[in-house]
């Protein structure tokens, strides 16, 4: 085990001081794309509250809700983006945003239950207003492709970290405390459309 | 109703390069040689390594018989395709790539039972229009055959690794697990259909 410890260190030194690895690759703005990708989901607590509320909410629904909802969400949230990308307008995003947050925050405070495909409707219509408003923000010199996958990932990341919290659905208690999850989630959905409001949706 | 599915691949395999456009060289150096270029350059061509991952899935998901009909074809078809491209020149494509992912990533989300015929025709196509790019950038680059060599090999290692524990995979989570991450697949696709899109100038 030590052996295969020390070949794996050996292997990574010599590959760091190897300079022709970091200088081949013709193209550029990975580490910068894919570090922004990683970044950015997390960058904004209305994203972060909505899509670990999506997790929240597959959990007290279980299966197949629980898989149904992280597998939608991203594919449609990229949807989104690629509207986004491709220069589609798409009114009242940070309105969208917001109301993501309350009505994702409402079901889960109120464990409704409209059925898998009921719940993946509503999180397939709010993911769109998120992937548009990521999808738009690379910043310059980043890869795009990089940036794609990290973005992916780490709102994939959020809902595994929401359907790991709801396990707690299983004892009394967390349920409980789930729906007061739910209520803080929707409260601050409520703050976001607020201010949303007052600085004209845009 | 049965043979609208193949005929479904079968329109996204013969769409593919239709849509195709000029795209960037991405030869990888590492200092070791043109093998180890090689064998290295599917890890640093995410586009490529997607559209592998994707298809590797998609045969674990559908058994043994796929899989293995995968391991073999893919590779083989690679190496056919970059022989191609070396002799036929540039043909590279940028939709096409974005497209093959979006829809790999969605068949295995949704665990779609293909054929195993259906599976390796994919998988031959796939090979064949990434091969070729890779071709081309070699033939571009005047770069030597082993670099192809050594992509093969990776290809052959990889599928073989990751379509060997798709296909030992038992447990309900961990087939889920595999179809979530073919959903996370298909959502980068579509973002490369975006950049692209924004790329061509096509947005206003």
């Amino acid at each position: 085990m030590r052996s295969v410890r020390r070949r794996v260190a050996s292997l990574a030194l010599v590959s760091i001081l190897l300079p022709a690895s970091a200088l081949a690759h013709v193209r550029g703005g990975e580490a910068i794309g894919l570090a922004s990708g990683l970044q950015h989901p997390v960058s904004g607590l209305d994203h972060v509250l909505a899509m670990v509320a999506v997790g929240l909410w597959g959990a007290q629904l279980g299966a197949p809700a629980i898989w149904l909802l992280p597998v939608t969400f991203p594919m449609v949230m990229a949807f989104g983006g690629m509207l986004g990308l491709a220069g589609v307008k798409l009114p009242g995003i940070e309105l969208g945003i917001a109301c993501s947050a309350i009505a994702l925050g409402v079901a889960v405070c109120l464990e409704l239950r409209p059925g898998p495909w009921g719940a993946a409707l509503l999180v397939g219509m709010f993911a769109v207003f998120h992937g548009h408003a990521h999808g738009t923000e690379l910043p310059p010199g980043a890869n795009g492709l990089l940036y794609s996958i990290g973005f992916v990932v780490a709102t994939g990341t959020l809902h595994a970290l929401g359907i790991g919290i709801g396990l707690v659905h299983r004892w009394p208690a967390g349920r409980t405390a789930l729906r007061a999850a739910g209520a803080v989630v929707a409260l601050a959905g409520a703050t976001f459309l607020w201010r949303a409001i007052a600085g004209g949706g845009a | 109703m049965r043979w609208r599915r193949p005929l479904s691949v079968a329109a996204v395999v013969v769409l593919a390069p239709v849509l195709a456009r000029p795209a960037d060289a991405h030869l990888t150096g590492t200092g070791l040689g043109p093998f180890y270029d090689g064998l290295v350059h599917l890890f640093f061509a995410p586009e490529d390594l997607l559209q592998v991952v994707g298809i590797t899935l998609l045969a674990g998901l559908g058994g043994a018989r796929p899989a293995r009909a995968v391991l073999f074809a893919l590779p083989a078809a690679w190496l056919a395709g970059t022989v191609a491209g070396v002799l036929v020149g540039p043909h590279t494509t940028v939709l096409a790539p974005a497209a093959a992912v979006t829809a790999l990533g969605g068949l295995v989300a949704a665990d779609a039972s293909l054929p195993a015929w259906t599976i390796t025709g994919v998988a031959i196509a796939i090979g064949v229009l990434d091969g070729g790019q890779n071709g081309a950038e070699l033939a571009g680059a005047h770069a030597s055959m082993l670099v192809a060599v050594g992509a093969v090999c990776a290809l052959f290692a990889t599928v073989s690794l990751l379509g060997g524990q798709v296909v030992s995979v038992r447990a309900p989570w961990a087939r889920i697990a595999v179809r979530v991450g073919g959903s996370w697949i298909s959502a980068i696709g579509l973002l490369m259909l975006g950049w692209s899109l924004r790329g061509n100038g096509i947005t206003t």
